[in-house]
């Protein structure tokens, strides 16, 4: 069974959110965001870990690391956390495959945890993400969230502490982030009620 | 997927899924202090043991305890198994009980194939922890992850099944599994012990099925050797003259080993009758997997619970 | 007395139709255009007449398993399967080893009515292979027993069949041997071969029947006697069976429609409906089998009729009874193995379902011709007739068909017992 491919819509009634730039120059300016609100660098910060969520969490988690290096010299941690064996929406959708759980060398205890994901919605993934970091091994200082976009309809109460952009959507519309790592491009599109994956 | 009955005929790519999970999960778990995975939490599971065998049993209840599953033990003994309850009446009344998933073993070849129609009309999942003489297929998928591990996979490599095939489960289900991985299978055995027309079999097409009477030769074409328990029924039926030859003939002893390839692995699906079908020494070196293949036990049963019953129902 | 005149027949399905009337049991005349006043007139345009079937191999479960099969409900059956005597097998409890068990069965027969019930005496004591049986007082009994058999068990002691063969010669008798040699069946549980052994089940080899054929072949020529060999399964017992008739050896040998029709493939659900002794053969086997019916190796076709009750059946296959349903069903299973493929006209299907069986089973009076003076003890079939096989709707109480669901060529639309009529139209008259 392959992975659900959320950033592989049809190509009926789409608009493009985010061009390839777009999402560069929202990515660079998050890395700043980090940087600025985790005091980066600063003689009494705790280590800061980059946590992103598989898909698409975990190219954008590598991205941001990227850039925060870039930006700040300072070389934060970066991994990958699976959620799936804690979703609570398993029984509504065919067997899912599992992600991978890769936790940087230095683990997390104590560390600032950010969770990456790439489209924040009802909350689900991000309350199953917090349920995979407990058992995870190591107690976090904290844990925050990055998002590249927050399109609304929470059902939980949840935010993010970084948001790429946010999207107005209505309930039936769909946002796909594309990313060259997995997918043939960068760009966040959104579709209408029905179409794409 | 609704059942795990068998290897024969199990799409290799499904088989594939749930290895990748079973070393997901493996991964997942590494060293952890709390193994528990709340992904199964409100599932009951029940093992139906009709057989002695604790290793499985324990195996498949600590996959579904660390799933988070209710698992449920009932033994043929003291159960009303003993009472005459049938076969059919007992895994209806399970399955009226709530269970999603009946783990059966049983001494019947078929049973766990007959308990499945019985229960098409429900929702219970039924899982083959042994029939007779004829699967056990989370044995084989927990060979194969071993092999994965320790060989990178099966393609292309020479696995030889060594002993009692006619009455083995476990070399039916390596046979089938094995087989639809591209391995080339050596099946070695006095003629007594192997199933008619035995290399004639309909066997997964990447692969390959050969008959061997004589270990030794074998030996330096192997990537792996898989050594099969004798029971000791057999040895008082009449199959092979006496333990004493077998071991002669059949037993990996250190000289027999010295003779394999630097990187073969030796499995052993337990329990072992140590200076029998394998040497003390030799089931002790670094080229046994044995322990290995209990650990990978827990983690593909675990994946096997997981894609019968964390999916939505009625998922193909 | 009545008079009936069966109308637009054809007898062995041969030449134009003819009417045959019939007179207190007896055919009294065959022509064209027969005056029918005062007779009762049986429209039978299309229809082939033959002689009523006569089944060597049928188990009633009376005494002892009355939840399965009854003498009344197996009667029934059997009259609506087309068939006017059948021999009743002697594994029933308690086992039919003695002239008060066999007159029983005799008994019960005549008062059902509907086909001549002929009970098979125990070759041994209880089935047990040991010690001979009464067979000489079941033979004088009332029941008047001329098949002995241990049928479910083989006599396999040499010795004990060797006795027994003989014995049977002052009584114008004959053995009737379940072909298994039994220390090469231990827990057998099917055919042993490729698929068998790929799905766990424990083989019943081929050599374990033909081993016994050829010994009791030769043992019945050294004294003489006559056998006759249950239920042939395998290619290679055809083979011993012709080699022991070229060289003049008194043996008969039977068929069953399954093992005509089915083969091995069936052991893939496991479902037990399958599982009956002597296994379901491959499918080479069973072309093996068709052809020697045609070429009179084997002398006849026998039901093996053999009720199981729904437990017996519905659970695993080791626990399971073996046996099948095979009354209601033969007649079409021959018309789809042996007329349709053009192995054996209507005048065979005559000879291998009642003539021989009858001479086999000593029946003077069964497997006549179709005669002035003969009795009328017919079965009239169409042949182009075709049901779809429901276990439930059959006569037996037991359900286990293998047929379930199939559509099978050839209804039998008549029986007649000496004139009387046992079954019309698909239902028994008592």
């Amino acid at each position: 069974m392959p992975p659900r491919h959320r950033g592989a819509p049809e190509p009926a009634e789409r608009r493009e959110l985010l061009s390839a730039g777009d999402v560069a120059r929202t990515i660079a300016r998050m890395a700043h965001q980090v940087i600025e609100k985790t005091s980066l660098g600063a003689s009494d910060a705790g280590p800061v870990v980059l946590l992103g969520i598989p898909t698409r969490g975990a190219p954008l988690a590598h991205r941001l690391a990227r850039r925060v290096a870039e930006f700040s010299g300072v070389e934060v941690g970066v991994g990958t956390l699976d959620v799936t064996l804690y979703r609570d929406d398993l029984r509504r959708k065919p067997t899912r495959p599992l992600g991978e759980t890769e936790l940087p060398v230095g683990g997390i205890e104590n560390a600032l945890v950010i969770l990456v994901d790439d489209v924040l919605f009802s909350g689900r993934t991000i309350r199953a993400a917090l349920d995979a970091l407990r058992d995870a091994g190591g107690r976090p200082r904290a844990v925050q969230l990055a998002v590249l976009v927050d399109r609304g309809h929470r059902e939980l109460p949840i935010r993010a502490d970084y948001v790429g952009k946010n999207v107005p959507t209505a309930r039936s519309e769909e946002v796909h982030v594309l990313l060259s790592e997995t997918d043939d491009r960068d760009a966040v599109l959104l579709n209408r009620a029905g179409e794409g994956a | 997927m609704k059942h795990l009955l068998g290897t024969d005929g199990l799409d290799p790519d499904t088989a594939r899924v749930i290895l990748d999970t079973a070393e997901g999960l493996k991964k997942t778990l590494l060293g952890r202090e709390v193994k528990k995975l709340p992904t199964l939490r409100g599932r009951t599971v029940i093992t139906l043991f009709y057989e002695d065998s604790t290793r499985t049993r324990v195996s498949f209840e600590i996959a579904g305890k660390w799933m988070s599953a209710d698992v449920v033990n009932v033994s043929a003994k003291g159960s009303s198994v003993k009472k005459g309850e049938s076969l059919r009446d007992t895994a209806l009344t399970l399955a009226a009980a709530g269970a999603d998933c009946v783990i059966v073993r049983h001494p019947a070849s078929g049973a766990a194939h007959r308990l499945a129609s019985w229960l098409s009309h429900t929702n219970t999942s039924v899982v083959n922890a042994g029939d007779g003489t004829h699967e056990h297929p989370t044995q084989a998928l927990l060979d194969m992850a071993t092999l994965r591990e320790r060989l990178g996979g099966v393609e292309g490599r020479r696995i030889a099944i060594v002993g009692d095939v006619l009455h083995s489960r476990v070399a039916r289900s390596n046979v089938h599994l094995l087989t639809s991985f591209g391995a080339e299978v050596v099946l070695v055995a006095p003629p007594t012990l192997l199933p008619t027309a035995v290399g004639d079999w309909p066997v997964g097409a990447a692969g390959s099925l050969v008959v061997s009477h004589d270990l030794d030769p074998e030996l330096p074409t192997l990537d792996a050797v898989m050594l099969l328990r004798v029971q000791a029924e057999r040895m008082h039926g009449g199959f092979f003259p006496s333990a004493r030859e077998y071991s002669i003939a059949y037993g990996l002893n250190e000289a027999r080993a010295s003779l394999l390839p630097e990187h073969a692995v030796v499995l052993h699906p337990g329990p072992m009758l140590r200076g029998m079908e394998i040497s003390h020494a030799v089931a002790d070196s670094a080229r046994a997997a044995i322990t290995e293949q209990v650990t990978n036990g827990v983690h593909v049963r675990m994946a096997v619970l997981y894609h019968l019953l964390a999916g939505e129902e009625d998922a193909a | 007395m009545s008079t009936t005149v069966i109308r637009g027949a054809k007898p062995y399905g041969e030449g134009d139709p003819v009417d045959i009337e019939i007179r207190d049991g007896v055919i009294t005349a065959i022509g064209t255009g027969l005056d029918t006043g005062g007779a009762e007139v049986i429209d039978a345009g299309g229809l082939v007449a033959l002689p009523g079937f006569v089944d060597l191999h049928t188990h009633l479960r009376e005494p002892g398993r009355e939840d399965t099969e009854t003498i009344e409900t197996g009667s029934r059956a059997a009259a609506l399967g087309g068939y006017t005597a059948v021999f009743a097998m002697a594994n029933t409890d308690p086992v039919a080893d003695n002239a008060v068990v066999v007159e029983h069965v005799w008994r019960r027969g005549r008062e059902v009515g509907l086909v001549d019930v002929h009970p098979v005496g125990a070759v041994t004591v209880g089935l047990k292979g040991e010690q001979l049986a009464e067979l000489g007082t079941m033979a004088r009994s009332a029941a008047r027993v001329r098949v002995f058999s241990d049928d479910g068990l083989c006599v396999a002691d040499p010795l004990v069949m060797r006795r027994a063969l003989e014995y049977t010669r002052a009584l114008d008798a004959v053995i009737a041997q379940h072909a298994e040699e039994p220390r090469l069946t231990v827990g057998a549980q099917a055919h042993e071969g490729e698929l068998a052994a790929r799905l766990g089940l424990a083989g019943w080899p081929a050599v374990a029947e033909e081993a016994i054929v050829a010994r009791d072949c030769l043992l019945a020529k050294h004294v003489g006697a006559r056998l006759h060999v249950c239920h042939v399964s395998t290619a290679g017992t055809a083979d011993v069976l012709r080699w022991a008739k070229e060289r003049g050896t008194r043996v008969s040998a039977e068929v069953t429609p399954h093992h005509l029709l089915l083969d091995d493939e069936r052991l893939n659900t496991y479902d037990p409906v399958n599982k009956v002794n002597p296994p379901l053969r491959t499918a080479s086997d069973a072309k093996a089998l068709r052809e020697a019916l045609a070429a009179g190796t084997l002398d006849c076709v026998a039901t093996d009729h053999a009720p199981h009750a729904a437990q017996d059946k519905d659970c695993e296959w080791s626990a399971a009874r073996p046996g099948m349903l095979g009354l209601q069903t033969a007649l079409p299973i021959v018309v789809a193995t042996m007329v349709e493929p053009g192995l054996l006209d209507w005048r065979g299907v005559a000879r291998v379902m009642s003539e021989r069986p009858a001479e086999i089973g000593g029946l003077p009076d069964q497997g006549r011709p179709i005669a002035v003076g003969e009795p009328a003890t017919l079965t009239l079939v169409d042949p182009a007739g075709r049901w779809t096989v429901r276990g439930a709707e059959l006569a037996s109480i037991a359900a286990n068909t293998p047929y379930e669901g199939m559509d099978l060529p050839g209804t039998v639309v008549l029986t007649l017992l000496r004139g009387e009529v046992t079954a019309r139209d698909g239902k028994a008259t008592a």
